[in-house]
């Protein structure tokens, strides 16, 4: 089984799209896109060197949550700073440093700072350790910093080991 | 289609033309490269938001196959211009 | 159709909501005056705007009993995409104009865990 189906979750998700792409639920779509996603993995895997297992499904449901929270509060802080006077913004470039190793797990912490609208990820130091990041409206650059690690990155530490 | 919903769309569709205009304004003002492109990226965005209005409003599905083809466009054309960018740093 | 009234005022008030704050997002590209100010506004837009419009047509459709799942593809997709455009964007930009880009911090372990 195991060698038959290496990557379970990406041959999962791979027929999930397929089949929400088709609209149906017709079994001969159930073989095709178990087909393709028993098939496209393995091809694919060239492309991602590393493999990383996800543990703590329900620490990653958690994150979900407060990530989908912050998304909606700090859209509303945004948008009452674009239509407020320009004056007000005070934009800087802040180092994060970065306690987390795992590759994937640095790639989704960037995204995630990205999506929360206020921060966003603009690079990251060659050895991986820190990652700058614009902020919008900042007063509190350590602030800003623990925030970050406490809320995305410590959980993110656990889920990708 | 009940009247609320259509008025709905019909005041979304006016937001979403107007938030294209504005796009098209950093379009053609720029100043830098990097602007433009960046307005083009949130163009198709505003477009493809404006397609899953449309697809309520005629009630009709087949938009948001269209969505998903502008999403997927978008993206690597907004890549693609930003290689570009990235390349003409290099000092041969 | 004989979806319940309560069902099309939420449609529509996530369309217009979804509509509006694209629109600030759009608002603040065109308003604000340098460059990395500008990118907060598009980021904006993709997440709360099309989410709450792509939330609008994912409810339309289930209460109409037609599919509505499509859309969250479409989410899933643009939610992945969104970020690594606007870093390579960002990126980009560092590169042409090396004096925005701060220093990086000396490597002192300092606020390392």
């Amino acid at each position: 089984m195991r060698r038959l189906i290496p990557y379970p979750l990406r041959s999962l998700a791979l027929l999930a799209c397929w089949l929400i792409l088709n609209q149906t639920l017709h079994p001969a779509h159930w073989l095709l896109g178990a087909l393709l996603g028993i098939a496209l993995p393995p091809a694919l895997s060239a492309l991602t060197p590393r493999v990383t297992t996800l543990r703590r499904a329900g620490l990653a449901l958690a994150l979900l949550g407060v990530f989908i929270k912050d998304i909606v509060v700090a859209n509303f802080e945004v948008a009452r700073l674009i239509l407020g006077p320009e004056s007000a913004i005070r934009p800087r470039f802040v180092w994060v440093p970065l306690g987390i190793t795992n590759e994937q797990g640095i790639a989704v912490l960037a995204a995630m700072i990205t999506m929360t609208p206020g921060t966003l990820s603009a690079d990251i130091a060659p050895d991986r350790r820190w990652l700058l990041v614009h902020a919008f409206n900042v007063d509190d650059e350590a602030a800003l910093i623990g925030d970050i690690q406490q809320r995305y990155e410590r959980p993110l530490r656990e889920i990708f080991t | 289609m009940s009247v609320v919903i259509q008025t709905g769309a019909d005041i979304a569709l006016a937001m979403l033309a107007l938030a294209m205009l504005l796009c098209l304004f950093r379009l053609l003002r720029g100043p830098s490269m990097a602007d433009r492109v960046l307005a083009l990226d949130t163009l198709y965005i505003n477009s493809l938001a404006g397609l899953m209005v449309a697809g309520v409003r005629l009630d009709d599905p087949t938009f948001f196959d269209a969505a998903i083809v502008i999403g997927l466009l978008g993206f690597i054309g907004t890549v693609a211009f930003a290689k570009y960018l990235l390349r003409g740093d290099i000092i041969e | 159709m004989n979806s319940a009234a309560w069902v099309d005022w939420i449609v529509a008030a996530l369309m217009v909501g979804g509509a509006a704050f694209a629109l600030v997002g759009s608002y603040g590209l065109a308003k604000l005056s340098d460059f990395y100010k500008r990118l907060h506004g598009p980021t904006k837009a993709t997440t709360l705007g099309v989410g709450g419009v792509l939330l609008a047509a994912c409810v339309f459709f289930i209460s109409a009993g037609r599919g509505g799942t499509e859309q969250i593809l479409v989410a899933l997709f643009l939610f992945i995409t969104a970020p690594v455009s606007a870093h390579l964007l960002v990126k980009a930009v560092l590169s042409l104009n090396a004096a925005d880009r701060p220093p990086q911090p000396p490597d002192d372990g300092q606020g390392r865990p």
